[in-house]
């Protein structure tokens, strides 16, 4: 299988759980807002979170375990820089209601007009974001 | 309410295989696709495009039923308007997966496989959606 192929299939494996989970409970699948609610959200709210997200750990943890050519499991980025990323992205994904998969898989499949203006904003934020790393501050990590 | 629970149990499986067989938690990977002027990567516009070609047709059919197979309605998020917040956040949001190349859903999944730079960053990114929480209370909103 090579990149194509996998990114296309691993698309359609999450483009069938967003459909799986919204048919099944009715709930959009945004990984931000999933993991937001299981300290937050009504205690009622909290058990179908619980459930995909022991799911989505699993199998990612298994699959990664097993796949050649996967990412590497040393650390390569370093740590002030990925501890700056992640206070950004919880930030922004609870300020903005949603991420990569709430607002882009399935916003965008609702043509949602708020999540077409939050996909554009990440999109053009995260590739100016890169631009000035690799390509003005000269760094290539 | 078992059956809901297998159903998101089942959904989060998928997600996870996805996320995990088509590059995504290889944050080379999707610092290459934010590289449009360096050493593009193509690959997340093939995972994104899989994805959106199967929920924009399923979920018209989906959304047609009266109700969900194992729930009493469908709670979508409020068609309301474009304000600040979204925006602004969406930006701060990108500004960090530019930087890192983790968005959230990658970032759980690599932390489940042992990744060290999820391990570094998973953590702080529950403490920026907690500030983000702490921030709202303060001011009264939560």
């Amino acid at each position: 299988m090579n990149a194509w192929t996998a990114g296309l299939a691993g698309g359609a494996l999450i483009g069938i759980s967003a459909t799986l989970l919204l048919w099944s409970i009715g709930r959009i699948a945004g990984i931000s807002g999933i993991a937001n609610g299981l300290a937050t959200a009504p205690r009622g709210d909290r058990a179908w979170r619980a459930a995909f997200l022991t799911g989505l750990l699993l199998a990612g943890g298994i699959a990664l375990a097993w796949l050649p050519d996967g990412p590497a499991r040393e650390q390569t980025g370093t740590t002030p820089l990925l501890l700056s990323a992640g206070l950004l992205v919880g930030f922004g994904t609870r300020m903005g209601n949603g991420c990569t998969s709430g607002h882009g898989v399935c916003g965008l499949g609702r043509l949602s007009p708020r999540s077409v203006v939050a996909v554009l904003a990440f999109m053009l934020t995260a590739m100016a974001t890169v631009y000035v790393v690799r390509h003005l501050a000269g760094n290539a990590a | 309410m078992k059956r809901a629970l297998a159903a998101a149990f089942a959904a989060g499986l998928l997600f996870g295989l996805g996320l995990a067989i088509s590059g995504m938690t290889d944050r080379r990977v999707v610092l290459g696709f934010l590289d449009p002027f360096g050493d593009f990567d193509p690959r997340l516009a093939f995972v994104l495009a899989g994805a959106v070609a199967i929920t924009a047709i399923a979920f018209r059919f989906v959304l047609r039923l009266p109700h969900p197979r194992f729930g009493d309605s469908f709670r979508l998020p409020q068609a309301g308007a474009i304000d600040a917040p979204l925006v602004a956040g969406a930006a701060i949001f990108g500004v960090g997966w530019g930087l890192a190349g983790f968005c959230p859903g990658p970032a759980l999944v690599g932390l489940a496989g042992g990744l060290a730079d999820a391990l570094v960053f998973v953590p702080a990114m529950l403490a920026g959606s907690f500030l983000h929480w702490l921030a709202q209370r303060q001011r009264g909103g939560a």
